[in-house]
């Protein structure tokens, strides 16, 4: 057979057959027409042809099916359609499993959703004892569901209480705890070892039967009937929306898909499973994750905000200024990706502690067996802590993590650029300073570029690259290479006051602070925060971000514009931000108290609030409350696009999602307008802004959508 | 419309709900059958005057399942011309099978009934039935479902109530309740169980404990701590955006006990009652039900009593004495509070904190419990509440006569 072939299929002399999926041109396999219908076509042949014995199942890629193909469910336009389409590959599994003959998964790598589902459907699973194998089935972090049995085998197989959690979460197993789980029946050393398992078992079973189709057949650990099984029903959907809050249909139908599945036979619970499928295919939580956290993700990581024509470039060596927080995890996510690090501080305890921190993150990792001790010691040999500016020679890439006082920064810059090559990149990691001003320190502004972590670095996918007036195309392209290679996501906005995702974080919380200012119940306005779907609600997460922090940015940019002439604006939320931070001197969290009083790992709202905030009487609809933390947040991104601070609507989107944890179900802050539809969000921020203010008028880009037509997208 | 009265009222004592409960060893339809002989008994009944049995049965499952009510009638060897249908709302299944036997009365499409309800929630533990509200996720999702007792520590929060409060009011539902039995109140009403040879197995409410004070309560840890911290609070603040956290205070002590029991009345029109050769001890003057919101569940009791209150042109001052189904002590209190009653008035024979609350028969207990104290001193007007699972409440006023 053709090395070309997506199925390749050959018969041993015991007559099991050995199936390869290898799908041309892909890195990894993926269920799609190409590769199920050749599959199907062996199927059959299975069934009829009495030379075969048996099938074993496996890849020819390092992985094993890693799921649906996106691209295909993305052209689903109907609920009708999805359904069809998923039963189509059920018959093929079930006339697979159902046929009488052995057919065993051979699993040398990661299968994920349909993948999974595929080895399911199989008699018998073995994998390959490899740390980089993963099984499990993701699909709700798209916001769907396995719609290809996965639902209905799982629990079969391990019993619904681990079902749940396992698809409800979308976690990912290792080898051994698959096997651990059941859901593997043995693990193999190398893949000569695999096969030959796989082929064995099929020799050992010529006549298998699933044990669902047994008669007698118990559900482990009980099915939806079972009182343990009643009582865990009654509390998950509780479980699941103290975290989800209602936003991701997907959720409720797995359970629903678990719990309904938990009482009908196997064919009647895998058509129940379909038509949960379908109407996760269509509802717009699933249709705005894939088009922001697949399709546009994909986009950024393959270059799309990256200046063509610039080669490829790759840092070997990078210096980080200051040892504090933010400077001790860019040398921790640098040093993981293999850069040698040079940590340099003013005194030598400080450069050292900083270093310690990853000692400690990674003695942690060490202790609970997600890393080595030999890999924690080489990570660490690479972060070399100083105080001598010329230990930066021979670093490609600088960054500066230093206090956010302009002049500090520029003695920072001045001394460091002294010691590297003139064609080495310097990057300042502020997070409110403009970048053009900051160049101006810069013997090279063209080498001078915004490189804004977020925190916990360790944790923060996200990298905003700032490009200041003088910034070069070639400066942004290695920044840009830069974050790709220690791992995280950049996004590209030109330089511009609180830059994107500090800009429009900012509406968040400030007008969480206008509510309480008016006599929202303060606890209202949390609830509403987190109903939205944002990570944490405005006043906790003002607590965070520290009101002496957000104080100092304010009276900062006072004095910025004053000098070129402007008043700064008034938002009803500075009111509450003088009066609980500046007169009561509520400064945070970090001071044990803010809008919150703090007790070890408990908070509760600080009493006083209500009194001086009294709650008024007709207390507004949640609905309302998260209208106006949304759309605050939806139009100030609009407004960002429109004057080309943030470049392109996937840096706009994954930018607001991954910098500050816009609700992902929304697809991100301008996903937000176009989900909603450009008319409707016009009508509704005007009705906002006619009560609550002018900071609600819909910004002239949307306004232009919503008269002539068109909506937030990159043109490919 | 024809008026309904009521003849008579009998209720077994009520055994702890476990294994080592007196009533445990006899079965729901033996609990029914004692009572629907004594009723016979007590009132030389030509039982082929009833049209029919209607009993509440919260739990209808297994030997309490099917139409218990039918089954009670033939093995207590009536005539087998009375007919029998089982229902349940909740809790207050007991009182609910009086109002519906109070409308057919009113409708004149029967004349004699009996009604009731049945619990041994010993035998059929509390939620054995299922249901969608609880155990299917996309309903429990849509209705923000939490157990009772969440919706019960949400309320004493709202409120105010201090665990002292509800710990208080608890030991004096076991003050009155013991010096009730000591005082042969409850004598009327109760019919001892026996078992197949005659030998006693339980003659008086078994979950009396007459010391108990708020001291002797203090032990008692909070029942839904646990669980609310595992995601039921989150679901109830998401809809009391202004409470902050759901203090935890009711307990074993201050919730209704889980009992096995049976409760009975005997109801008919006034012709109905002079054809049997029965003197009338009450009548039904109103009764109403609500809908209520189902996660803080038990805030039901307040608009049904003002409903059926307001239908006779009453005000709560009009009404002796009350009886408002202690389910957990914030309900009596935040009822009565909300109405503006003294408790001096309420539940004055003590309640289900004491006694237990047989969920099927309880509303049919506390009318023979309220009817029995009318008569004992004198008064003239009741009126029975109960908060009910899902968010209900219900309310049934009778009169001496």
């Amino acid at each position: 057979m053709s090395e070309q072939n997506t199925v390749q299929f050959e018969l041993d002399a015991d007559g099991i057959g050995l199936l390869t999926f290898d799908q041309p041109g892909r890195a990894m396999n993926v269920l799609n027409p190409s590769l199920v219908e050749p599959f199907a076509a062996i199927v059959a042949r299975l069934e009829s042809d009495e030379t075969i014995k048996g099938l074993v199942l496996t890849s020819g890629k390092s992985t094993f099916v890693v799921g649906a193909d996106i691209d295909q469910l993305a052209t689903i336009a109907s609920a009708d359609e999805a359904f069809r389409l998923c039963e189509d590959l059920k018959r093929v599994l079930r006339r697979m499993e159902t046929c009488g003959k052995p057919v065993v998964a051979a699993l040398n790598g990661t299968a994920l959703g349909g993948g999974l589902e595929l080895a399911l459907a199989c008699h018998a699973r073995f994998a390959l004892d490899d740390p980089a194998l993963k099984l499990g089935l993701p699909e709700v972090k798209l916001g769907l569901l396995p719609g290809g049995g996965g639902t209905q085998r799982l629990p079969r197989l391990i019993g619904i209480q681990k079902s749940f959690e396992l698809i409800t979460q979308g976690t990912e197993l290792r080898a051994a705890e698959a096997k651990g789980l059941g859901l593997v029946n043995e693990l193999a050393a190398s893949r000569a070892e695999l096969l030959q398992k796989a082929r064995d078992w099929c020799l050992a079973n010529p006549r298998p039967v699933q044990p669902w189709d047994k008669s007698g057949f118990r559900m482990p650990g009980g099915d939806s009937r079972h009182p343990g099984i009643v009582q865990l029903l009654a509390i998950a959907p509780s479980i699941a929306n103290a975290k989800s809050h209602g936003n991701y249909p997907a959720i409720t139908h797995i359970m629903s898909c678990l719990f309904e599945g938990g009482l009908l036979d196997f064919d009647a619970a895998s058509q129940v499973e379909s038509r949960y499928f379908a109407a996760c295919v269509v509802s717009p939580a699933s249709k705005n994750m894939i088009g922001t956290l697949w399709y546009q993700l994909n986009a950024i990581r393959k270059g799309q905000s990256r200046p063509r024509g610039v080669p490829a470039s790759k840092v070997g060596k990078v210096g980080v200024l200051g040892a504090g927080m933010m400077g001790a995890g860019i040398a921790y996510a640098s040093a993981k990706a293999g850069i040698e690090v040079v940590l340099l501080d003013t005194a030598i305890e400080n450069a050292e502690r900083g270093k310690a921190w990853s000692q400690a993150l990674l003695d942690k990792a060490v202790a609970r067996g997600r890393s080595t001790a030999a890999k924690r010691d080489q990570l660490l040999a690479r972060i070399r802590p100083t105080t001598r500016y010329e230990d930066l020679a021979g670093c490609d890439l600088v960054i500066e993590a230093v206090f956010e006082d302009r002049a500090i920064k520029a003695a920072c810059t001045q001394q460091a650029e002294a010691a590297i090559a003139t064609d080495a990149v310097f990057a300042s990691n502020t997070s409110t300073l403009p970048i053009t001003g900051l160049a101006q320190a810069s013997m090279r502004p063209a080498n001078f570029i915004g490189l804004h972590f977020f925190s916990p670095v360790d944790k923060m996918p996200l990298v905003e690259i700032i490009v200041g007036a003088r910034t070069s195309d070639e400066t942004l392209a290695r920044g840009f290479d830069y974050v790709l290679q220690i791992g995280k996501t950049p996004i590209v906005v030109n330089d511009s006051r609180g830059f994107y995702t500090s800009r429009v974080f900012a509406t968040y919380v400030m007008e969480g602070m206008a509510m309480l200012g008016e006599g929202v119940h303060p606890r209202s306005i949390e609830v509403a925060g987190m109903k939205a779907g944002m990570p944490m609600p405005p006043l906790a997460l003002q607590d965070e971000v520290s009101l002496g922090l957000s104080l100092h940015i304010m009276e900062q940019t006072r004095k910025d514009l004053a000098a070129e002439g402007k008043p700064l604006p008034e938002h009803p939320g500075d009111a509450v931000l003088r009066t609980v931070g500046g007169e009561h001197g509520r400064l945070g969290k970090k001071i044990g108290k803010g809008f919150y009083d703090y007790d070890g790992k408990d908070k509760a709202l600080w009493p006083e609030l209500t009194r001086l905030y009294p709650p008024q009487a007709g207390q507004p609809a949640q609905q309302e409350l998260i209208d106006r933390l949304m759309f605050a947040q939806a139009n100030e991104a609009a407004r960002c696009f429109e004057e080309n601070v943030v470049r392109s609507v996937a840096d706009g989107n994954i930018g607001s999602i991954f910098g500050w944890g816009f609700a992902p179900f929304h697809g991100g802050a301008l996903q937000f307008i176009n989900a909603m539809g450009a008319a409707r969000f016009v009508k509704r921020s005007r009705e906002l802004a006619a009560r609550y203010g002018e900071r609600f008028a819909p910004a002239a880009i949307v306004l232009r959508q919503a008269t002539e037509g068109g909506r937030f997208e990159d043109v490919a | 419309m024809t008026e309904a009265y009521i003849y008579d009222a009998v209720r077994t004592p009520r055994g702890k709900g476990k294994k080592d409960g007196s009533l445990h060893q006899a079965t729901p339809v033996w609990l029914l059958r004692t009572l629907l002989q004594a009723l016979r008994r007590r009132n030389a009944l030509d039982t082929a005057l009833v049209d029919d049995v209607i009993l509440g049965c919260v739990t209808p499952v297994g030997e309490q399942g099917a139409d218990i009510a039918r089954t009670a009638v033939l093995d207590a060897g009536w005539a087998q011309s009375v007919a029998g249908v089982t229902l349940s709302r909740y809790c207050a299944s007991g009182l609910e099978a009086m109002n519906m036997a109070t409308a057919k009365i009113a409708s004149g499409m029967e004349d004699m009934l009996v009604a009731g309800g049945v619990e041994s929630m010993s035998r059929w533990p509390m939620g054995s039935d299922g249901g969608a509200w609880a155990m299917d996720p996309r309903v429990n999702t849509e209705l923000a479902f939490v157990p009772q007792g969440i919706s019960a520590d949400l309320i004493a929060t709202l409120e105010g109530f201090s665990r002292q409060d509800l710990d208080a009011f608890a030991a004096e539902s076991h003050r009155r309740a013991a010096l009730a039995w000591d005082e042969g109140r409850f004598d009327r009403s109760i019919v001892p169980v026996t078992d197949l040879n005659d030998m006693l197995m339980l003659g008086r409410d078994e979950t009396i404990r007459p010391g108990t004070s708020v001291d002797s309560l203090a032990r008692l840890a909070p029942s839904f701590e646990a669980m609310g911290a595992m995601g039921f609070d989150a679901t109830a603040l998401e809809k009391y955006t202004t409470v902050e956290k759901i203090r935890h205070i009711h307990h074993a002590g201050n919730s209704s006990g889980i009992v096995d029991g049976a409760a009975l009345i005997l109801l008919g029109s006034l012709e109905a009652g002079i054809k049997a050769g029965l003197k009338p001890r009450a009548r039904v003057r109103m009764a109403a039900v609500v809908g209520s919101e189902p996660t803080i569940m038990l805030t039901g009791p307040t608009p049904a009593c003002r409903k059926a209150l307001g239908k006779l042109g009453m005000v709560p001052g009009d009404i002796d004495l009350w009886e408002i189904n202690e389910a957990f002590a914030t309900v009596p209190l935040k009822t009565a509070r909300d109405l503006g009653i003294s408790l001096d008035r309420v539940n004055v024979n003590g309640g289900a904190i004491a006694m237990g609350h047989p969920l099927g028969a309880t509303g049919a207990v506390i009318i023979g419990t309220v009817l029995d104290e009318l008569e004992r001193s004198g008064k003239a007007t009741a009126l029975a509440t109960l908060c009910i699972g899902a968010g209900m409440g219900i309310a049934t006023i009778i009169e001496r006569v």
